[in-house]
């Protein structure tokens, strides 16, 4: 390989940010190019709803100061990429411009799903994704009575919160019997469903969008639902997932699916052209737990992570580690390490819950029929990732998992110890050789009841 | 808002304006007895005749009274220093306790009333507004809108509050005598506690021990649901208002020294100076302990509490200047600068003040065991010098005075040098850390926007590496806006605390870190 080669990434998202950052680690000689239309700077898409609600200006989003590029020499180009000639290994920007590249990484990201809907493309009607959609909403909430918002998702949920800080009325309309049913078991979708409900949100589940309705001059006036409801509103949020954002690339000779088509080592049908992210489609899923696309940022850290090690030398294959995912619905936090699927057969899993009878506060965990734990889902309180990375990899037993759990517990000090309670409800439900935690004297003294 | 919360604001307000129009009441009528009974014998004689011309006039404003007062005394100080003959000047500064005894105005003779028009409306109003926020709303942290005030993002309000502060700062400490109203009005409560008349620093600690708890309550609500918040506070809420307010004055009752029992040299950068150490050694068995007990903080608590808490257990729990940050300068952490400039400047100025307070405090002792023979009064000009510059305009001017501008910790960042002195040992010897949780971060910034520190938590988060910094207080609050649960303080063994290069787990095609 040239010492000198100039590897260049579209895209500076966290996949394309993370993959430049370890390839200049490991290599100091390699010329590395960022090239994005939305923003110079990388910043933290996860963060988008807090610059809407005030938690934070949009530069507190930036995680390296704008020195960070320049001395670590990552070259920063703005622009957006129209079109890529393989052949000739160059690219085109809208302005015209033309950069050349002797590797070239596709780190383009996602664009949120639009379905067809009639009336989709109108004024007041939008998905949020990136920076522009955002300033898009700024300008599209100023004088709203009403909201409706489409897909029941993580993005949905946040844009029904920001709303909610405007102080705008807001219909959520959900395919499913409940929220986020579709990766949620039953009973956590409805303690969340619940707590939407909490924040005055209008939730209509099993609702469909049919139809968004123009005013007569291009912007919408309301929404019509497969109920053949009217929800007379000024703006419509479209959450209803996203799709790999590589439009730009069809129609050449790289393949692309629904995704830039890669194999384990996000090598392309093209030497030399790879892609990592929300917009690479995997031809065999990386896990039986995975999908073909992954569209998380973690996901998006570790492609990068790992094609760094390919394009420094030494090649190497994406390995899924355990997953981890979390969120936050508006005031829940959540968690969850390994395999918990919203739905599955009593024969194949065992589940073990336990939820707060008054609090939003849950735990689940899934056993194999030999007991061995597979996957946890925590609300309201704060596990720690290295224990369950450790006892799923391990296959320790349920028993073995809810004896430690304390050592699992990552909350803050003095809060309430929630996990005896839960080794108390498992030794109720499964049975086992171990005593529930005491509280210690601190928890006693400070009164950290749960 | 409620129309509760409203009536709150509006209390608070003319409680306020009242407090801010009282220095303005009155008439001033100095007379001889007055003088004799508020100089000092050796000054007595020349402070009678020098005022002479002033004698039995009535001013009808602070203002004419003063400038009257000091060109008389200014006069004859002016000539002197002329001449050249030094030590025939009056330094010290009479103007304040002259000015007190010459007034005479409707708030010296209803003190009570005047107390509740203004520092007691301000404090009812305070609670009507925090009492009723975020009620019938599930818990949880909300920073809705921050950086959307004009409070609390140096917009016009902030810029107004943070000037008040500095110019109320700078009459308390270099023009007290502009004050003597409002010190009249806090003598009954002063005569309470201690027996004695009030002075500005009565009236300094009372108000601020009022806002600690008023602003104490509103973190109560801000931050319901998170006991480690609701802890802290109210223990910064209780050891200001026994041990830096209430305690020191009873003392005085009982006739011994005033003591702070929780202040710290060299925060307390007087412990060590000639009439402190007078007052010890001549105040008996107590002010032989409170020496005791001030050294033994100093040597001993000082590094075996940080060794196992971390800084945290006196910067956000029992501080006074980190108790009035940790309340009433909540609403503006995030105005704290998080770059890797100010993170230096930080080192430099904050350690430079630990060293300033260090070779000042080794001279002083120094010079009091060799009876002054060392540096004769020279110890004197480098306190005045660090009084003034430190004291008074690092730690109170700038400390306070500009939460609105740089956030509520400037003073605990940039110059404290009991901080320098923790955060050493928190760095070096500590089991203090704050563990991030495995790969979770997703670098959104809320832990690096509202560290009023000004650390890039988020810069050790994102890597999966424990946040090890000396400026750390501990307050905890990264942990509590971070939406991932990413961030635990935690107390736990040396071993594995700095991980210099972590791996975020949870990616199995990478095994060694590069
Ligand atoms: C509001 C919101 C909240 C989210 N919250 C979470 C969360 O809490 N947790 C989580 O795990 N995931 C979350 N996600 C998903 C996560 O942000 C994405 O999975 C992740 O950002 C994908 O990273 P990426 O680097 O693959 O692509 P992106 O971050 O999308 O970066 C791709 C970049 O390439 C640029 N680009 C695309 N095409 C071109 C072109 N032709 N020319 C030039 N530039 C181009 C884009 O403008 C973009 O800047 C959230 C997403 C959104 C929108
Ligand atoms: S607040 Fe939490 S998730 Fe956000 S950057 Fe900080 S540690 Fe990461
Ligand atoms: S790092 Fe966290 S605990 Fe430490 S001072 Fe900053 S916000 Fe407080």
């Amino acid at each position: 390989m040239n010492p000198n080669r100039h590897i260049l990434i579209i895209g500076n998202g966290i996949a394309g940010v993370t993959l430049a950052r370890h390839i200049r680690k490991r290599d100091s000689s390699v010329k590395i190019t960022l090239v994005s239309g939305e923003s110079k700077y990388f910043f933290s898409r996860t963060a988008l709803m807090y610059v809407f609600m005030g938690h934070m200006k949009f530069e507190h989003t930036q995680p390296y100061e704008n020195f960070f590029w320049e001395k670590n020499r990552i070259d920063l180009k703005e622009g957006w990429v129209q079109s890529v000639d393989f052949d000739e290994k160059s690219l085109k920007l809208q302005s015209g411009e033309s950069l050349f590249y002797d590797q070239l990484v596709i780190a383009s990201g996602s664009k949120p799903n639009k379905f067809g809907w009639p009336g989709q493309d109108l004024k007041g009607v939008q998905g949020l994704y990136s920076k522009q959609d955002l300033e898009l909403m700024e300008e599209n909430t100023k004088e709203v009575k009403r909201a409706v918002i489409v897909g029941g998702g993580l993005i949905g949920i946040e844009m029904a919160e920001m709303l909610a800080y405007k102080k705008i009325p807001v219909t959520f309309l959900v395919r499913e019997t409940s929220f986020w049913r579709n990766v949620l078991p039953k009973e956590e979708s409805e303690m969340i469903s619940k707590h939407v409900r909490e924040h005055h949100i209008d939730l209509r589940l099993e609702t469909e969008l049919a139809e968004i309705i123009d005013d007569g001059n291009g912007k919408v006036k309301a929404v019509k639902t497969n109920h053949g409801e009217e929800i007379p509103c000024e703006f419509v949020g479209l959450t209803a997932g996203v799709t790999p954002n590589v439009d730009f690339l069809r129609n050449s000779k790289l393949e692309v699916n629904r995704g830039v088509v890669v194999n384990s080592k996000f090598e392309t049908n093209i030497p030399d052209v790879y892609s990592i992210g929300d917009c690479a489609e995997f031809q065999v899923k990386p896990a039986a737990d995975r999908k073909n696309i992954e569209q998380v940022w973690y996901t998006g850290r570790m492609h990068g992570e790992t094609l760094a090690l390919t394009l420094t030398g030494q090649a190497t294959d994406y390995q899924a580690g355990v997953w981890f995912n979390s969120a936050k619905f508006l005031d829940v936090e959540y968690q969850t390490y390994g395999t918990v699927p919203a739905d599955w057969k009593e024969e194949e899993f065992q589940s073990f819950y336990w939820e707060h009878p008054q609090k939003k506060v849950a735990f689940r965990m899934l056993m194999d029929t030999k007991g061995a734990i597979v996957g946890v889902n925590n609300f309201g309180f704060r596990l720690k990732h290295e224990f369950f990375d450790k006892a799923i990899k391990e296959k320790w037993t349920g028993q073995k998992v809810i004896s430690s759990l304390r050592k699992a517990n990552f909350d803050p000090e003095f809060f309430a110890p929630f996990y005896i309670e839960i080794q108390k409800a498992f030794l109720k439900e499964f049975g086992g050789d171990f005593k529930p935690e005491k509280r210690s004297f601190i928890q006693k003294l400070f009164g950290a009841s749960v | 808002m409620k129309v509760i919360q409203k009536i709150g604001l509006f209390l608070f307000l003319i409680g306020l304006g009242v407090f801010t129009t009282i220095p303005f009441l009155g008439t001033y009528e100095l007379n001889q007895e007055m003088v004799s009974a508020n100089t000092k014998d050796i000054h007595q004689e020349k402070m009678l005749e020098i005022l002479t011309p002033i004698y039995d006039q009535s001013y009808s404003s602070n203002f004419q009274f003063l400038s009257a007062f000091n060109q008389e005394f200014g006069n004859y100080n002016d000539a002197l220093k002329a001449e050249g003959k030094w030590d025939e000047v009056i330094w010290d500064d009479y103007s304040f306790s002259l000015g007190k005894a010459a007034l005479s105005s409707p708030v010296k003779d209803n003190p009570w009333l005047w107390m509740f028009l203004s520092i007691g409306l301000a404090v009812l109003g305070g609670l009507l507004y925090n009492l009723p926020k975020y009620k019938d709303e599930p818990e949880g942290i909300k920073n809705n809108g921050i950086f959307h005030s004009k409070m609390k993002n140096r917009g016009w309000l902030g810029m107004l509050t943070g000037s008040y502060l500095i110019l109320f700062y700078v009459i308390l400490y270099w023009f007290p005598a502009y004050l003597v109203n409002l010190v009249a009005m806090v003598d009954p409560l002063s005569m309470i506690f201690s027996g004695n008349p009030a002075s500005q620093w009565f009236l300094y600690g009372f108000v601020y021990t009022l806002a600690i708890i008023v602003m104490g309550i509103r973190m109560f609500r801000k931050y319901r649901g998170n006991k480690y918040q609701q802890l802290r506070t109210a223990s910064v809420m209780f050891f200001q208002t026994a041990f830096a307010f209430l305690i020191p004055e009873i003392l005085v009752l009982l006739n011994q020294p005033y003591f702070d029992f929780k202040n710290i040299w060299p925060l307390d950068y007087d412990f060590f100076y000639s009439y402190q150490l007078d007052s010890f050694l001549s105040g008996g068995s107590v002010g032989m302990f409170m020496l005791i007990w001030g050294i033994l903080l100093i040597i001993i608590g000082v590094p075996v509490f940080t060794y196992f808490f971390g800084k945290r257990w006196y910067c956000s729990w029992v501080c006074g200047c980190g108790g009035l940050a940790e309340t009433v300068g909540d609403p503006y952490r995030q105005l704290s600068d998080k770059s890797v400039k100010s993170w230096k400047i930080e080192r430099y100025l904050i350690n430079g003040v630990l060293v300033l307070a260090v070779v000042m405090t080794i001279l002083t002792i120094a010079n009091y065991f060799s009876d002054f023979w060392l540096l004769g009064t020279v110890t004197n000009e480098l306190h005045n010098f660090y009084g003034f510059a430190i004291g008074s305009a690092f730690a109170g001017v700038v400390g306070t005075g500009f939460y609105p501008f740089m956030g509520n910790r400037v003073w605990c960042r940039f110059g404290c040098p009991l901080a320098a002195y923790l955060g050493i040992v928190q760095r070096f010897k500590s089991r203090f850390r704050i563990s991030t949780n495995g790969g979770q971060c997703i670098s959104c910034g809320n832990c690096s926007t509202y560290c009023e520190m000004g650390i890039d938590v988020r810069w050790y988060a994102q890597r999966g590496q424990n946040i090890v910094r000396s400026s750390c207080v501990g307050c905890g609050v990264c942990s509590a806006v971070c939406p991932r649960g990413v961030l635990k303080l935690e107390n736990g063994p040396e071993e594995g605390r700095i991980n210099e290069l972590p791996i975020i787990i949870g990616n199995d095609s990478v095994k060694i870190n590069a």
